[in-house]
């Protein structure tokens, strides 16, 4: 018997061999780098650093924490983050569902390809390039604010921009226009899952609620929705914490208050403060946590 | 509160079903092409067909989940053409079950109830009920995922009964059971028409369910009806070689190969006797015997008869006989069926 015949035959034979082959070295990357350095980093966060030397001193403490949440500036950058956060995957919510209804509900071959490829091409460039490009797209001079001028609704935009908080000095400096380019950035990540959910609903369940008397808006509510839900719950995952995460779009576009993400790259980097910007990277990581718990408290999961 | 049923009534002014020259196409496709049809108050009524023969469609337009391209549906007196499905006083029992995965089994059965704002005690009241019907009280916690088959259907059948709909559509809903499961289901479901006195349109391509089942049965062949005929005239008396050769088995003979005027003629093989030997004459035929099969209850032969190939069936095994040999095949005059040409 040749050497390939036997390999061949003790892999059949043995699927647990060819199993642990295939899997061990995903699991070594995944195991080390990912969840190692995860840990690492919340390690990190429970370490301190000495104000004198600079150094971090590798005993137990809360201090980072503590230097977090004793901070108002420190509150108002996890508070600022986790609206926008949010915000953002509402309205990705509200503008990716019915895109993916209609992908899932009304395309079938080539247009579905048409369409699937619409969704992912704007994934296809440099997520820096598309950042800057709606710099200049949403800046004063920019091609929003002329087509506003151009419509004659120029008081329409300067009314939206002077409304406090959201507005600014124009759509590139204030956090209206970084809601619309955050929106734009995250919008396949919420689309594509809900596709693939909206495809797994049997045509027959709608049928059947249909033909139970539901009209179409209970059909929606009551069993379209609920078996969407953990796409929704996916794609939300998503936006949300790539919206948390991010330290470019709010450096790009926006007003100048610090956003998590920015605050974790100033502090391991300039600041050298490791602990502190590992506390602060904790943070969403628990948001997320607290979240998928009260979506799974809702039922969002049940009919995995 | 369960009322007992009479005979259909052919007399009843009313029918549940009228459909008046209906055709629904898809793009080129005549789904189903003009038919037209009348079902009674409380029949049990079969479509049945191979598989894209317009059954199923038909079935679809009566429910509301297709439109029809032209024709008319009537229900109960009142023009459902344009009504969509909820606005019916039909249920489906679907081919494959469509149970809502996220709800348990009692909600399912109560779905109905819940979308008409009916209170949730009374719900659940009613769905027990509709569970003890169809013999599965207690079962209203579980997900439809840790039924089995016969159990999803017969809670498919619950959900579609709760709100004692005039008309209940069933498409294959057996279809997916074993051998077994299938032949109890049948009987159930025909007591259940009859105890009930609703008007069951079931959708079948398996001929003996519709023939045990039925009150009428419609052929369906390529969007048309062949034939529309209570079980026993469509198995005695087909009218075309679709219907003979779909409903059960059946010989096809030229008039010329029997000496009998022009068209042609079916001949169920059990009507026919078989001997040895090779004799010709009025209502028979010789040939050559090409193989025995033994069927248990029947046996089956296969004989050839000049160009024609000819099956016979009897009761027991007729002896003598040897494959390869000579057969006389005989019949009594009566056993012949003319055959209309096919529409």
């Amino acid at each position: 018997m040749t050497l390939r015949r036997r390999l061949s035959d003790a892999l059949y034979l043995r699927p647990w061999l060819l199993l642990s082959l295939l899997l061990i070295p995903p699991l070594l990357w995944l195991g080390i780098i990912y969840l190692g350095s995860l840990f690492n980093l919340m390690l990190y966060s429970f370490y301190s650093l000495n104000d004198f030397t600079g150094q971090v001193e590798y005993r137990f403490s809360l201090s980072a924490f503590r230097q977090l949440f004793s901070s108002p500036a420190n509150v108002d950058i996890v508070v600022r983050t986790t609206l926008m956060a949010l915000v953002v995957t509402l309205a990705c919510i509200g503008i990716g569902f019915p895109i993916a209804y209609y992908i899932a509900f009304y395309t079938k071959g080539n247009a579905r390809t048409f369409w699937y490829l619409m969704v992912l091409l704007p994934l296809w460039s440099s997520y820096l390039i598309k950042v800057y490009a709606w710099r200049l797209i949403l800046a004063g001079e920019g091609v929003v604010s002329w087509f506003f001028n151009a419509l004659g609704l120029g008081w329409l935009l300067q009314g939206i921009l002077s409304v406090p908080v959201i507005g600014g000095p124009s759509l590139s400096n204030s956090y209206l226009g970084m809601f619309l380019v955050f929106t734009y950035v995250w919008l396949p990540y919420m689309i594509l899952p809900i596709i693939a959910a909206l495809e797994r609903v049997p045509r027959s369940l709608i049928q059947a609620s249909s033909d139970l008397g539901a009209r179409p808006g209970q059909t929606f509510r009551k069993i379209i929705w609920p078996l969407v839900i953990p796409g929704v719950a996916a794609g939300s995952i998503f936006t949300f914490s790539l919206t948390l995460g991010d330290y470019i779009i709010p450096q790009v576009v926006g007003q100048p208050g610090f956003f998590i993400g920015q605050m974790v790259y100033v502090q391991q980097g300039t600041a050298g403060n490791l602990p502190l910007a590992a506390a602060f990277s904790v943070v969403p990581v628990v948001i997320i946590a607290v979240y998928l718990l009260i979506m799974r408290r809702l039922g969002a999961f049940n009919a995995l | 509160m369960v009322q007992m049923l009479k005979e259909p009534n052919t007399a009843s002014a009313q029918a549940a079903v009228v459909l008046r020259e209906v055709s629904c196409y898809f793009g080129s496709v005549k789904a189903v092409d003009g038919v037209s049809l009348e079902i009674l108050p409380g029949e049990f009524f079969s479509m049945l067909g191979p598989s894209g023969s317009g059954k199923t469609t038909c079935l679809r337009l009566i429910g509301g989940f297709e439109q029809p391209t032209s024709g008319q549906i009537v229900l109960f007196g009142q023009d459902a053409s344009r009504l969509p499905p909820y606005a019916r006083d039909v249920n489906t029992v679907f081919q494959d079950y469509a149970l809502f995965p996220h709800m348990n089994v009692r909600d399912n059965v109560a779905y109905a109830l819940m979308v008409r704002g009916v209170p949730r005690p009374e719900r659940h009241r009613r769905a027990e009920e509709m569970l003890e019907l169809v013999k599965l009280a207690g079962f209203g916690d579980r997900r439809p995922g840790q039924l089995s088959g016969g159990q999803r259907q017969r809670v498919a059948l619950a959900r579609a009964l709760i709100n004692r709909p005039r008309l209940l559509l069933l498409d294959e809903p057996l279809g997916a059971l074993d051998l077994k499961l299938r032949e109890e289901m049948q009987i159930e479901l025909k007591a259940l028409q009859r105890q009930l006195g609703i008007t069951f349109i079931y959708v079948t391509h398996d001929q003996g369910e519709a023939l045990s089942m039925s009150d009428r049965v419609a052929v369906f062949n390529q969007g048309r009806i062949e034939q529309l005929d209570t079980p026993k005239q469509l198995y005695e008396y087909p009218q075309t070689e679709f219907v003979a050769r779909f409903v059960g088995s059946a010989n096809v003979l030229e008039g010329r190969l029997l000496g009998l005027e022009g068209g042609r003629y079916a001949l169920r093989p059990e009507r026919i006797a078989i001997r040895p030997g090779s004799q010709n004459g009025p209502n028979c035929l010789s040939g050559i015997l090409l193989d025995i099969h033994y069927l248990g209850a029947q046996t089956r032969y296969e004989v050839q008869v000049g160009e024609e190939r000819l099956t016979a069936v009897t009761s027991s095994e007729e002896q003598g006989l040897q494959i390869g040999s000579a057969v006389t095949l005989s019949w009594e005059r009566g056993s012949l069926r003319p055959l209309r040409e096919a529409v």
